[in-house]
């Protein structure tokens, strides 16, 4: 005989299908409309204009290196064809790590305050962190069907724990005497998160930022498979059709974009701190 | 009985006096009279700034559990065994008068950092009454208490506590900033408690180029640049080299001469707190041992606890000449010779003082003067006096004086602005402070 938690959890998920419906409708069709509008913004400005944009950001915010870099990096994109899918990519991190970050930073801050839900939340995030990414793709399609929008949903609560766990940690290390003495000399509690904890913690925090973006490119392929257009799609095939070529090339534009955002991201951590 | 008629209004003149004609006592005979009396004849010492009565500071879960085990006079160890709470301040009172600097002494654990933050509710007392400038701290809410912290308090760190994000003088001007004040009008303040500090041209700096003694500057200047009334130090000076401590205790009772805030200062050192404090209390397992000048403490210490403590001081640093002097034997300058060798007879001395109008010190007489030749059958003194005798202030410390005692067999004498006489220190008596010896007239 076996437990049946499976029939309960399927139970549930049927459960919050059925009344929750409306929500989940808003969201699909928010967030189908923000990854779409952005896919759109990147299939109008032609490419090249797109990578001046994108290596003068990496040059502003992270120095000659990095832009030079950028700009070889997505002219290989751009030569091996795969623009329209990294575009796609691009477009589904970003949204996915804006929701991730506008949901996990503000957790992040009240956990560092409130003991009690800094409690709940730690095991909550070992679970969204280690459950394998498959298993949360089943009820995303049970809301949302398949297509962009259950790919960004696993994709945010993938990426979202290290912007709560590091903007969380980030608070709580910076020094106590510090802020006893904002406290002392007779901070609010705003003044104190925003003079005080958060810039202190900036580095710790965009850490965390930077890591959501790896997370989020990193479930690329796993969105794929319930029909979210972009590099993945390349993967897949090359997993499922047995075509190298075409899974070492999608592969590949992966690990350029990834670098990309992670260069850029990491020299923000670290201008912001001084 | 010139000096010692009147105690408390000698006390006024001469604080170190009064000290030797305390009662020897318990510690709470001593508070008590220093509340009865100020109100009564010390009149013109400040006023109460802060009042602190039967304060308690318990840490752990259930506070209340602990206060029946206090009333019946369970160690800290005892109750932290049984209960698993800390009470980190046990029965608390202290009263500190505007302008003054107060000194709480203790070693780590001894609940004096615990103490210096419940005056801003840093940390939140579990009972007691705490008053500043008349008004209940303890009953304000968190509006009341900011403002109070802004406009009525500033607090110097051991660690300094600067913002290492900030510019120097952006740190000075956090206190203002967070008021609201405008950005210019702040930069102004800011940049004038930098210059009272000595680090005006620093101010672009961040905190992290300068020296532990320029952080701690910054510090005082942050402090400083809302212009409170009261200034908290915890260990302010306890994370500075030796040199730049004792720069910093010279700049703060210098900048204390100059501003008049009230300073409570909390160290660990004896020899800070005996240097900085116009009073001192002093901590041991979260309960004041004894309040008192530094003199007081030294001279009668409360319990064993304290006198272990006061044991290794240099005495002759912070004993001064007032405090070991004792009462002389005077005549008038109009007596003649034989009153002066009556009275040398009496207190079996070889020689007298000789004193004017309003007590002024106008010489010495000595037996072997008077005996000599037909001294004796003169009308009055001024043939056998000697004027040139040593003096001193009240407030010279007894290590300076050794060199004059060095010089003459007559006791010093001390004396005040207008040469009244308030004592005399035979060179015996000197050697006998230096030494713990009670001093008694």
């Amino acid at each position: 005989m076996s437990l049946p938690i499976g029939y309960y959890f399927k139970a549930l998920i049927s459960w919050m299908d059925d009344v929750f419906s409306p929500l989940w409708d808003f969201l699909s069709e928010a967030i189908y409309w923000m990854v779409t509008s952005l896919e759109g913004i990147f299939g109008i400005v032609p490419p090249m204009v797109l990578i001046v944009i994108f290596a003068l950001i990496a040059w502003r915010v992270a120095g000659n290196k990095v832009a030079v870099f950028t700009i070889i990096a997505f002219l290989l994109i751009l030569g091996m064809d795969l623009w329209r899918p990294t575009m796609q990519t691009l477009s589904l991190v970003i949204v996915s790590t804006v929701i991730a970050l506008g949901i996990g930073i503000p957790l992040g801050i009240w956990a560092s305050r409130n003991e009690r839900l800094n409690m709940v939340l730690r095991p909550l995030l070992d679970f969204m962190q280690t459950l394998p990414a498959f298993v949360y793709l089943i009820p995303a399609i049970t809301f949302f069907t398949i297509g962009r929008v259950p790919g960004v949903i696993s994709t945010v609560i993938f990426a979202m724990p290290p912007a709560i766990r590091l903007t969380n940690l980030g608070i709580r290390q910076v020094a106590e005497d510090v802020v006893e003495a904002a406290i002392a000399f007779g901070s609010t509690p705003n003044q104190l998160l925003f003079k005080v904890q958060l810039p202190l913690a900036l580095p710790t925090i965009m850490a965390g930022v930077n890591q959501s973006i790896m997370l989020a490119l990193s479930m690329v392929v796993i969105a794929s498979m319930v029909g979210a257009p972009g590099l993945g799609e390349g993967v897949l095939t090359g997993i499922t059709q047995y075509k190298l070529d075409v899974g070492f090339e999608a592969g590949l534009a992966v690990v350029l974009l990834a670098m990309f955002l992670d260069r850029v991201t990491e020299a923000l951590g670290k201008r912001k701190n001084n | 009985m010139f000096i010692l008629g009147h105690p408390f209004s000698a006390q006024e003149r001469m604080p170190q006096l009064a000290s030797s004609s305390l009662p020897l006592g318990q510690t709470s005979d001593i508070m008590e009279k220093n509340v009865i009396h100020r109100k009564g004849d010390r009149i013109d010492l400040g006023t109460d700034q802060i009042v602190i009565e039967n304060l308690d500071k318990v840490f752990g879960p259930e506070p209340s559990k602990v206060f029946p085990l206090l009333k019946e006079g369970f160690s800290k160890d005892e109750i932290l065994k049984k209960t698993g709470h800390t009470v980190a301040i046990n029965n608390a009172s202290l009263t500190i008068e505007q302008g003054e600097i107060f000194v709480i002494m203790g070693l780590s654990g001894s609940g004096k950092s615990t103490l210096v933050r419940c005056v801003n509710r840093l940390v939140e007392p579990t009972r007691g009454k705490l008053l500043i400038d008349g008004e209940d701290v303890l009953k304000m809410n968190a509006r009341e208490l900011r403002e109070l912290r802004r406009k009525k308090i500033g607090m110097v760190f051991q660690r300094f506590g600067l913002l290492p994000h900030r510019t120097v003088i952006g740190n000075v001007e956090y206190g203002l900033e967070i008021q609201g004040m405008p950005s210019e009008e702040r930069r102004n303040k800011a940049q004038s408690a930098l210059d009272n500090v000595g680090l005006g041209s620093w101010a672009q700096s961040y905190p992290e180029n300068l020296s532990g003694g320029m952080q701690q500057r910054v510090g005082l200047a942050r402090a400083l640049a809302n212009d409170p009334d009261i200034l908290l130090m915890d260990e302010a000076f306890s994370a500075l080299d030796p040199l730049i401590r004792k720069e910093m205790q010279d700049e703060l009772l210098e900048l204390h001469s100059r501003l008049h805030k009230t300073i409570l200062f909390i160290t660990h050192d004896l020899d800070e707190a005996l240097k900085l404090g116009n009073r001192i209390a002093v901590m041991k397992d979260g309960a004041i041992v004894q309040i008192g000048t530094p003199e007081e403490i030294l001279t009668h210490p409360a319990n064993d606890y304290v006198a272990d403590f006061v044991q290794d001081v240099d005495r002759g640093k912070v004993l001064t000449a007032g405090s070991i002097m004792i009462k002389p034997e005077v005549v008038t300058s109009k007596d003649g010779p034989r009153v002066a060798l009556r009275k040398m007879k009496e207190t079996g001395l070889s020689s007298v003082f000789v004193v004017g109008t309003g007590r002024t010190l106008v010489g010495i007489v000595t037996a072997d003067a008077v005996l000599t030749g037909d001294n004796l059958e003169a009308k009055d003194l001024s043939s056998v006096l000697v004027t040139d005798v040593p003096t001193t202030s009240p407030d010279t410390p007894v290590n300076e004086l050794f060199p004059i005692a060095a010089e003459t067999k007559i006791p010093i004498s001390v004396i005040d602005d207008n040469r009244k006489l308030l004592g005399i220190i035979p060179r015996v008596s000197i050697l006998a402070a230096i030494s713990k010896k009670e001093v008694t007239p």
